[in-house]
């Protein structure tokens, strides 16, 4: 079984990268590669200029991890369990007491310092996983699946404590939530069935989408007729009723990229004696971007052959 | 099946100390959590109340015994060491066989099931300080173990006067046994996220390794030779009796190694199979 095949990517200094896809595209398992908890049977993958397999306890000390279950020791207490991660994690003696209230603090845990691990809610437990991953003071911050199974309210906090934390940092972290990557990424990989299906910003991916421009037209008569009217305008390659019948007069018409059919539309419409209602490119959300992309056969923006090759930071 | 890459030297830039700092702090989570769940304290409380009952018991039958002598008019020629601590610390070994199980069953396979063993395998620790770790801290709570029975051992001592050297032979032995038992349990709950699996394992392992010289009556010397080797109990004789001989701690040394050397290539493999 293959669960990723052929992903690379580059993650920049200080950036914030999301890793998009549907459950079981791959993500967890790419990021415990990153992470140095499963060895990658070919390619490289490389945190802060150190290869994660050759030199794993380099790497290693310059990662923090959220693994998508918060990795927590339910008899310690959160003091206890961030002072025994600051310790595996190799923060001097002198050090660690500052790294641990440190970490509390950036993460609003402090108010539970003595509460056993066992006791948190879900909320606490994903913000103490963050304590955790970020208590040695990493270069690249792994997080998987950081809002996952969280209240909106918490969402929101915790995304927020993301971005605060970019920067400083660099961070990974997948989702399968579009409005998360749009809210807090500065890049976005898309990954469905362990491909890279698309790497870029959350607008260019919109405006890359957009390519197949698609305006929405509407004529108060022609009926049946303004269907294959609206086709026969050059650039035009598909026109659909938009509700469903032609009746109402509604129609999304798609045009080939970069040809602005607007003016042409209004023409054919116009010189029919016809009345124009509406005219509008449409947008494409995001949701309906991922769809596309990733149920996409053919990928388009799939990296170059070669061995697969991911470093970050 | 692509061919697989071997890993380099994992700890070549780190100085020692570093790995001892990291030994000691796994050692600790692992005994801290022993100790905050009731499983340390029952399986002390439990050994030594077993230790107790088995210590009234040979020391009622060794004191009847040299009445007896006494009144036979022999007399004198009664040791407690050969007589009561031998067939103590024997007896012990058999419920050490029962309660290691319990010690390690949670080692691996607790981390296994609840995810934290993604965080020890994602910190800048090699696999070899985390099993050395959890063998340490096993040790500790099983020398906890030996300790408490001390108070027995105490009381002979105000009663009568035995030898201490062959006790603290017979208390090496147990040592150096506990030890083969545990780097066995630490490999049976790499193997499996379910503690009870990895407890009968365990189980299933030792007694195996007890019972594996029964048969030696028949076949030929050198068979007998062999298999009496493998005997893990047949190399705690002469240590119940005092006798400190090289041959027996080198076997059970090399047992503890072994076991924990499988470990390793256990949580590898692990590794790879994802």
């Amino acid at each position: 079984m293959t669960a990723v095949d052929d992903v690379s990517f580059r993650v920049e200094r200080g950036e914030i990268l999301g890793f998009l896809g549907p459950n079981g595209a791959g993500k967890t398992t790419t990021m415990r590669i990153l992470t140095g908890y499963m060895p990658p049977s070919e390619g490289r993958a490389t945190v802060a200029g150190f290869d994660v397999f050759n030199e794993p306890i380099e790497a290693k000390r310059r990662t923090g991890y959220l693994p998508e279950t918060p990795p927590l020791y339910p008899e310690m207490t959160v003091r206890e369990y961030l002072d025994f991660v600051a310790r595996i994690k190799g923060v001097p003696p002198p050090e660690r007491r500052d790294r641990v209230t440190g970490a509390m603090k950036r993460t609003h845990v402090d108010d539970m310092a003595d509460r056993h691990c066992a006791k948190l809610s879900k909320g606490y437990r994903q913000r103490v996983g963050i304590a955790q991953a970020l208590i040695h003071n990493p270069e690249v911050l792994i997080l998987d699946e950081p809002t996952a199974g969280l209240d909106p309210k918490q969402i929101i906090e915790t995304r927020d404590l993301i971005r605060g934390l970019a920067g400083d940092h660099t961070i990974v972290l997948s989702t399968h939530i579009l409005p998360e990557v749009v809210r807090t990424c500065q890049r976005v990989v898309i990954i469905n069935k362990g491909r890279v299906v698309a790497v870029d910003t959350p607008e260019n991916l919109t405006a890359r989408l957009k390519g197949a421009e698609t305006m929405y037209v509407q004529v108060d008569a022609g009926g049946e007729e303004a269907g294959p009217v609206l086709a026969s305008v050059p650039g035009v390659s598909r026109v659909t009723a938009s509700d469903g019948r032609s009746g109402r007069g509604g129609f999304e018409v798609e045009s080939d990229r970069g040809v602005d059919v607007r003016r042409e539309l209004a023409r054919a419409v116009v010189n029919r004696g016809w009345g124009l209602l509406e005219l509008r490119p449409m947008r494409m959300s995001l949701e309906e971007i991922f769809l596309q992309v990733t149920t996409d056969e053919a990928p388009e923006a799939a990296a170059e052959p070669g061995k697969p090759e991911v470093s970050v930071g | 099946m692509r061919p697989l890459r071997r890993r380099r030297n994992q700890g070549s830039r780190r100085c020692p100390l570093d790995s001892v700092r990291n030994i000691l702090a796994i050692a600790g989570k692992e005994l801290r959590s022993y100790f905050a769940s009731p499983i340390a304290y029952v399986i002390v409380g439990l050994f030594a109340l077993l230790f107790g009952w088995f210590f009234w018991v040979f020391l009622r039958f060794f004191v009847d015994q040299s009445q007896r002598m006494m009144m036979m008019g022999g007399g004198g020629n009664m040791n407690v060491n050969d007589q009561m601590i031998s067939n103590l610390l024997q007896n012990a070994a058999i419920i050490i066989l029962f309660v290691v199980p319990m010690i390690t069953m949670r080692t691996y396979s607790e981390e296994k099931r609840s995810g934290t063993i993604e965080l020890l395998l994602t910190s800048p620790v090699t696999d070899l300080e985390i099993i050395l770790g959890k063998f340490l801290g096993a040790m500790a709570l099983f020398v906890a173990m030996l300790l408490v029975t001390m108070i027995d051992i105490a009381i002979l001592f105000r009663l009568g006067n035995p030898e201490l050297r062959p006790i603290l032979a017979g208390y090496l032995g147990l040592l150096l046994l506990g030890g083969c038992f545990i780097s066995m349990g630490l490999l049976m709950s790499s193997l499996t996220k379910n503690q009870i699996v990895a407890a009968v394992m365990t189980f299933a392992v030792f007694l195996m390794l007890w019972v594996i010289d029964w048969p030696t009556d028949s076949g030929g010397s050198t068979t007998r030779t062999v298999i009496g080797y493998l005997s893990i109990v047949k190399h705690l004789d002469d240590f119940t009796k005092g006798i400190l001989d090289t041959k027996h701690i080198i076997y059970y040394l090399s047992f503890i190694t072994f076991g924990l050397f499988l470990t390793a290539k256990s949580v590898d493999t692990e590794r790879w199979r994802g």
